[in-house]
């Protein structure tokens, strides 16, 4: 197991740098000018000369390549040109908003999927099933950018149970969460009900109902088990889909996150906050995708040799 | 599902009402005999927008997926049956677009290149080839250990010919349920990014730009969010519902 870890952890050096270098490629290489587009088509041209010398855009690409990955190694990722701070204490400082945010979004996404799969596993083509797999039909289906602005609605306009947009206590994070996790849910029960099925069919099943276990206690106590790491594994190539919804979800809510601040940075052409956060979301799932795969290890021994 | 393709289509000609003339008498009136489904904050009819915004929506993902699934088979194609050295390669760069999670990568791509339509595009088809890639690659590798492949590759086939007349049609099924999942995908990637001002921008009528202009009016008019909302739910349910039907038929899940 330790040597399967070192050995995935290993192998994450060449992706964090292709990261890296992709992110630093877009800012850089596809064409338009930051410089103008921040100051402006109408800018005096020494303004845009002492701008690039600032930003260091007027040094050779290799050399600026050189000095992005230098800094990033010390995790320096430059200074932002609207907040005048450096970025990696932005990003600092927000972090833990989009990571709360997340995780309370997989909560809801747990709790949600758990039972709906299992009323639909335990008895597929039942009223339970349909109705279950109905909504999870839905729920993959309802973009944020919708279901967002109707729980706000519905639970802060009309029934003024739960506050508009921010963040505070859990009373703020309900909204977000739920609208950020209902689509993983969906997506969570339909792989928890396939899989239940598959696995009510499998030698071991037959062998805990003939020793005398009831249904429902074999399928929690066995089934369940066992389909688990088909979930692990959604929830892993799910990751992605999360964190991205966090940039919608926190634009929709108004959430102090990295989200927020990169959509607000691309507004204000603020390019070096925008590389920042780019590569933050991405070495978070790069990270995040480990980790899923190493608890996937644990789970599921066969994993760790191939 | 198909009637939402037919109301794309047909939708604009049928509909006299212009999605961009200004009636201010009407700001924010609600569902009426000659606004269905209301008008805007400028007055403008809401019904009109979202069946415009039906043909941008379709017709931009229509352009990605095609784009994406040419690009993603190709490069997919190549890296299988170089193999070593060159598949590794490819590979690990498919890895590295993957990394970036989401719609992030179209994000960062769309705020470089500016707002815009074809702008959009690129950023959308950046997001969307890898998953084509992958498919493809890892079918040509199962398929080539095949019988019949291999007999046809013994008998001195071209690896054209191989993967034209061998290859290629194992792989249309995978790739049929991959791309109407795509499709979904794509229409609600376009919404979000439309929605965060990067997509198409006012007064082109766009389902995530009028839900985003939607939004500041949500007491007064739900209706507005509403329309293009459950356009957008339920074009992307078509396609899941349509995706699903697809994978049943091939038995191959994407």
């Amino acid at each position: 197991m330790i040597r399967y870890g070192l050995r995935r952890i290993l192998a994450l050096a060449p992706v964090a740098l292709g990261v890296a270098t992709l992110t630093f490629a877009i800012i850089h290489l596809v064409p338009g000018d930051p410089v103008t587009a921040m100051l402006g088509e109408t800018a005096a041209p020494a303004d845009i000369v002492g701008m690039r010398r600032q930003l260091g855009l007027d040094r050779p690409l290799l050399e600026q390549y050189a000095a992005y990955l230098g800094g990033l190694a010390v995790g320096d990722l430059g200074e932002s040109i609207s907040y005048r701070k450096p970025v990696t204490r932005l990003i600092a400082e927000r972090f833990p908003a989009t990571i709360e945010l997340a995780a309370a979004g997989m909560l809801v996404a747990l709790l949600l999927a758990f039972p709906l799969g299992l009323v639909a596993g335990a008895n597929p083509g039942g009223v339970g099933d349909l109705g279950a797999m109905g909504f999870a039909i839905v729920g993959i289906s309802v973009p944020h950018i919708y279901l967002g602005p109707l729980l706000m609605i519905l639970f802060s306009l009309d029934l003024r149970w739960l506050p508009l947009t921010g963040r505070g206590g859990i009373a703020h994070l309900v909204l977000p969460a739920v609208t950020l996790g209902t689509a993983l849910a969906a997506i969570l029960a339909r792989m928890l009900r396939q899989s239940l099925i598959r696995v009510r069919e499998s030698d071991y099943m037959r062998t805990a109902l003939g020793k005398g276990l009831s249904p429902r206690a074999a399928l929690v106590r066995h089934g369940l088990k066992n389909a688990l790491t088909s979930v692990v594994t959604i929830i892993g190539l799910q990751m992605g889909a999360l964190l991205s919804g966090t940039l919608i979800i926190e634009m929709i809510f108004s959430w102090p996150g990295i989200g927020r601040l990169l959509i607000g940075a691309i507004g204000a052409r603020d390019y070096p906050v925008v590389q920042g956060c780019v590569l933050t979301f991405a070495m978070t799932y790069v990270v995040v995708n480990l980790a899923t795969d190493l608890v996937y290890a644990i789970i599921d021994p066969r994993v760790r040799v191939s | 599902m198909i009637a939402i393709v037919l109301a794309a289509i047909v939708g604009p000609l049928l509909c006299r009402a212009d999605p961009s003339s200004i009636d201010l008498a009407k700001i924010l009136a609600g569902p009426s005999r000659a606004h269905p489904f209301g008008c805007d904050a400028l007055g403008r009819d809401v019904l009109a927008r979202v069946l415009w915004g039906a043909r941008l929506s379709l017709s931009i993902s229509t352009i990605v997926v095609a784009i994406s699934l040419v690009v993603g088979s190709l490069i997919g194609a190549t890296a299988a049956l170089s193999g070593g050295r060159i598949d590794n390669l490819v590979m690990r760069g498919v890895d590295i677009f993957l990394a970036f999670p989401g719609i992030l990568l179209a994000i960062a791509l769309a705020a470089i290149l500016g707002p815009g339509l074809i702008d959009l595009v690129i950023a959308l088809t950046a997001m969307g080839w890898t998953g084509y890639a992958r498919i493809v690659r890892g079918e040509v590798l199962s398929l080539r250990e095949r019988e019949y492949v291999l007999a046809a590759e013994t008998l001195g086939a071209k690896k054209s010919r191989l993967l034209m007349r061998h290859l290629l049609p194992g792989v249309v099924g995978p790739l049929a349920v991959q791309a109407t999942f795509g499709f979904g995908g794509i229409i609600g990637a376009e919404a979000a990014l439309s929605f965060l001002g990067l997509g198409a921008i006012p007064p082109t009528p766009s389902w995530g730009n009028m839900l985003d202009a939607g939004r500041a009016f949500l007491l007064v008019a739900p209706h507005l969010t509403t329309a293009p909302g459950l356009a957008i739910g339920f074009s992307i349910l078509g396609f899941n519902l349509l995706g699903d039907g697809i994978a049943q038929k091939v038995g191959h899940r994407a």
